[in-house]
């Protein structure tokens, strides 16, 4: 079973997206989809050097993912605000570093693209010997809150979903 | 008014917009000062693209725009970052 | 305006809806592109348009064709995975690149952050 599907999801993943590219569920277009299900991940094992993301509790992923639509809808009217009534020379752009005890390379990617898709904060890098993240933000006014903000609203829910044994460890 | 009235007076609101916009990426794309400037300008160009050909889809009554649209998503993504890479590197393959 | 005839009022008007306010938000970013002052800020601009522009006018679309075709069409979802997936990478990469060039050319870079910043520019060019 492990070796023959390596994830579940991602197979039920391309699953879908083959139905949903052929807009119908004939029982030639399943069988191909379910070929290209179980081929595909075989095929593309090597590309991916850190294996495959458990997650545990995939209810917990989806209140994390809700909790940042909400935040991308907010801070897009946020900016959009910004854009069409301040003045150019009034927004105050800067880079902030925010440390981050996020280690897992899963995610760390889950992390930047949820920051990344929120409109005002775009991921600049990772500092190696740190762990720090460079980030900019569109208009800053306190450092502080930004930071608490991505610790706590992002960072700690990410943590519990791909570093259980971590979080666990430092909380007994 | 009747729905096909208000729909079309939605689709050509919202396609004005669209051209609208990426008439001001055109612009940005054109006056630019500094090479990722041009790049952003030509990403965003990408998605306007894509929106206006998906609202012809709806315009049209067509399914057959979704794949158009898909398609440059795909080429717009894939040509953005060549570009990107190519800004950091000097070179698009390493 | 062709096959829009039998649209029902409780489709119609939040499709129509949608696209003006997808339109509307799609412009303003364009046009924080423009108006912005400097790269730094404006690649904030275009962020708006790519997530609740797009979003905005590919749920319109779902909604139009699953009405007008009586069954559900949501192949746009395969269109909003994409773009979610793929922007953040769009953004970081461009991002990165100005950074490093800016690194490069001796331009300071806005903040105050200039030292750390410079160390990662400096790393990116060791790895090069």
């Amino acid at each position: 079973m492990k070796r023959w599907l390596p994830s579940l999801p991602l197979s039920l993943a391309l699953f879908a997206t083959w139905l949903l590219l052929n807009q119908s569920i004939d029982p030639a277009h399943l069988l191909l989809g379910a070929v290209l299900a179980i081929a595909a991940p075989l095929l593309a094992r090597p590309l991916q050097p850190h294996g495959h993301a458990r997650i545990g509790r995939p209810l917990a992923l989806f209140r994390l993912l809700w909790r940042s639509a909400i935040e991308i809808v907010r801070s897009c009217f946020n900016v959009s605000r910004i854009i069409l009534f301040r003045k150019a020379d009034g927004v105050n752009s800067q880079f902030i570093h925010v440390p981050l005890e996020l280690r897992s390379p899963h995610g760390l990617a889950l992390l930047s693209c949820l920051i990344n898709s929120t409109p005002g904060t775009v991921w600049v890098e990772l500092l190696p010997d740190n762990n720090e993240l460079l980030l900019h933000v569109f208009d800053l006014h306190d450092e502080q809150w930004w930071i608490n903000t991505i610790k706590t609203q992002y960072e700690q829910p990410i943590r519990e979903l791909f570093e259980p044994a971590a979080v666990s460890g430092e909380h007994p | 008014m009747t729905t096909a009235a208000l729909l079309s007076v939605a689709i050509w609101f919202a396609l004005v917009c669209v051209a609208l916009s990426m008439l001001l990426c055109a612009l940005r794309l054109v006056i630019g000062p500094t090479a990722q400037d041009r790049i952003l300008a030509l990403d965003t160009l990408w998605m306007c693209t894509m929106l206006l050909v998906l609202m012809l889809g709806i315009r049209f009554g067509n399914l057959i725009y979704f794949e158009a649209a898909m398609l440059i998503a795909l080429i717009g993504f894939v040509s953005t970052v060549a570009l990107a890479k190519f800004l950091m590197r000097g070179e698009v393959i390493e | 305006m062709s096959p829009a005839d039998a649209l029902p009022w409780w489709a119609a008007l939040p499709t129509a809806l949608l696209l003006v306010f997808g339109g509307v938000i799609t412009l303003v970013g364009a046009l924080g592109l423009v108006r912005l002052k400097h790269f730094y800020q404006r690649i904030h601009g275009p962020a708006i348009t790519i997530t609740l522009g797009a979003g905005c006018i590919l749920i319109a679309s779902m909604l139009y064709f699953t009405v007008q075709q009586s069954r559900p069409v949501i192949h746009e979802l395969l269109i909003s995975a994409f773009i979610l997936m793929s922007a953040p990478v769009v953004a970081m990469l461009i991002m990165r690149a100005a950074v490093y060039r800016d690194l490069r050319a001796g331009r300071l870079i806005t903040g105050a952050e200039k030292h750390d910043a410079h160390r990662s520019g400096g790393e990116d060019r060791e790895r090069t």
